[in-house]
């Protein structure tokens, strides 16, 4: 097997980290407006498992780096191009339904590509692995779950859900593109090629929609540029804004 | 203690003379510290009394998910944005519990939800007031939840068992946000001069508010009596302030800061801090309204429960479709 490359490995962790980060961000948005109380048990419990993820995905991201940076040097002192989190998990929650779909649809990913990690010749990610996917397990019942019960509820909550898949699939593609840093994670054993992962993936999805009576929408487009970092959409920055606030205007505090 | 002003739903306590037989039962069980169940024989208004200050509780607990959401996406760090998600978290099931425990007594949540969403139930008043810095956050879980906790610690003595048990799980939550929240005010009194003036800014700003929660001075206090004959309430209002002020000046001397209120003295006699009267005119206006946030607290309440309309409506029906299909297989 390869030598891991240190640069593609960091590339690999920060895509890990990123998504997670950026998703956490997004549900924590919701605290306190979501339309029934155990929902808002639900996503502060989501949100708090994505951050938890976090710290684990971009703490290790930051040994391998070797510049002697935290988890949240990372977090909250790069800016949007040095993120590589996939666009999925910038978009705005639009209504809860697509804050949902959203989950689901980045939620089957995760739980498709922990479980290949679980074998990963790198032991920090297969242990990170196995701690996150017990909370993955859960959180893909659960958003499935509510997809389905949508789904196949009244007319309205249907239309809405089978809006947000229309809008959210054309970036489901991007989480399975390759490039030469799934290559090097490939050859190394770290990680399967991402391109491997869709099968899976596709027959989960499937799956899940069909229960739902959601069509998926046919020769979707594939919207990319996050996990490269070539070009994220406008939401990011705005993330970013209000995520990084303190630590830029107060810089070098403890807190 | 997020409830306060509780109108107790009787004009008078009734001397033993003037109870039936059965009221004089439930005195003496209650006298004799039995805790009361949900299937045991209670007054109306001993019902009605409860049903109001759980209800008010569990409103405070949902209302005050906002003043800290307010801040989930600018938690400074990683920990910091875990830990006060995972708080949150607490306080909506600490919310969910409070309306079980009030559905005991036959009221349903969505009825207490909507009386609310009415203005005809209020929650805590220190949900009214703005969270403006990140030492804000910190000095909610010390004062806040620190002051919530005096008041419910001895809440775990109540006549009623359900908000009773309650009341022992909270507590055990409650302290530590308010460890949590004080370490985090901590960081920014013992910080850089720009923290230790946010650390100042938030306890001079949330430090009446807070000591107000416990409600008005006893002798203003019209409605304790018959709480109190019924262990709905345990202590007094000015006994729980005068505990939680004695608790907490030391702790902000110890974090070398101003003290909020010049009138804070050691008084040797009576062995506790003497104080200033908080401003009870703006105590009162928060109550009837017009506190800083009382407006758009309501407004987001109700605005996630009408947007919220369609998602429960559909989660409803797809229930049922589930339901009839099992039927019908059956």
């Amino acid at each position: 097997m390869a030598e891991v490359d240190q640069k593609a490995l960091l590339q690999f962790l920060l895509r890990m980290g990123d998504n997670t980060l950026v998703l956490g961000h997004r549900v924590s948005e919701w605290c306190g407006h979501s339309p029934i109380l155990e929902e808002d048990i639900a996503l502060a419990n989501t949100a708090l498992d994505l951050i938890g993820q976090t710290q684990l995905w971009l703490g290790y991201a930051a040994e391998v780096q070797g510049e002697g940076k935290s988890a949240d040097d990372l977090a909250f002192l790069r800016d949007a191009w040095d993120f590589r989190n996939v666009l999925l998990t910038e978009l705005p929650n639009g209504d809860f339904g697509q804050t949902m779909m959203r989950q689901f649809l980045f939620d089957a990913f995760q739980s498709v590509i922990l479980a290949r990690l679980l074998k990963s010749s790198d032991t920090t990610v297969s242990e990170i692995a196995a701690k996150a996917i017990k909370e993955v397990a859960y959180h893909v019942e659960r958003s499935a779950d509510t997809v389905v019960g949508l789904g196949d509820g009244t007319e309205e909550s249907h239309s809405r859900m089978q809006a947000a898949l229309d809008y959210l699939y054309p970036y489901v593609g991007e989480m399975f593109l390759s490039d030469d840093v799934d290559a090097a994670m490939a050859a190394a054993g770290v990680c399967p090629d991402p391109t491997t992962l869709r099968e899976e993936y596709d027959a989960l999805v499937s799956k899940v929609m069909a229960n739902a009576t959601l069509a998926i929408p046919a020769n979707a487009y594939t919207h990319k540029g996050g996990r490269t970092g070539y070009m994220h959409t406008e939401h990011l920055g705005h993330l970013l804004t209000s995520m990084q606030w303190l630590q830029r205007a107060y810089p070098g505090c403890e807190w | 203690m997020y409830a306060q002003l509780i109108k107790t739903a009787r004009s008078g306590i009734k001397s033993r003379e003037e109870m039936s037989e059965q009221e004089r039962e439930f005195q003496d069980k209650i006298d004799n510290d039995i805790k009361i169940e949900p299937r045991d024989w209670m007054p109306d208004d001993y019902r009605r009394t409860l049903i109001r200050q759980m209800g008010q509780h569990a409103h405070s607990e949902v209302v005050g998910q906002l003043p800290e959401g307010n801040w989930i996406t600018r938690a400074p760090t990683l920990e910091r944005k875990a830990i006060l998600l995972a708080k949150v978290q607490d306080e909506a099931g600490h919310g969910l519990y409070l309306y079980s425990a009030a559905e005991t007594l036959g009221e349903s949540r969505d009825e207490l939800v909507r009386l609310l969403h009415e203005g005809r139930m209020k929650y805590s008043s220190i949900f009214n007031y703005p969270t403006l810095n990140w030492a804000d956050i910190g000095a909610v879980g010390w004062l806040v939840d620190g002051a919530a906790i005096v008041n419910q610690v001895a809440l775990q003595r109540t006549s009623y068992g359900p908000y009773s048990r309650a009341m022992v799980r909270i507590c055990k939550e409650e302290s530590f946000h308010a460890r949590q929240g004080y370490h985090a005010i901590m960081k920014m009194a013992f910080g850089s001069p720009e923290q230790k003036r946010q650390a100042q800014s938030a306890v001079d700003r949330l430090w009446f508010p807070a000591i107000m929660m416990f409600g008005p001075t006893d002798a203003d206090s019209t409605n304790s009596d018959q709480s109190m004959a019924w262990k709905i309430k345990v202590k007094s209002n000015d006994e729980l302030r005068q505990q939680f002020i004695d608790q907490t000046v030391p702790q902000i001397e110890y974090l070398g800061l101003d003290l909020p209120d010049p009138g804070i003295k050691w008084n040797e006699e009576r062995g506790h801090y003497d104080f200033s009267d908080p401003d009870w005119t703006e105590f009162f206006d928060v109550i009837k309204g017009n506190g800083p946030c009382n407006t758009d607290r309501l407004k987001d309440r109700v605005a996630a429960w009408d947007e919220g309309q369609w998602v429960r409506d559909g989660l409803m029906a797809h229930a049922e479709k589930k339901a009839a299909a099992k039927i019908a297989a059956e």
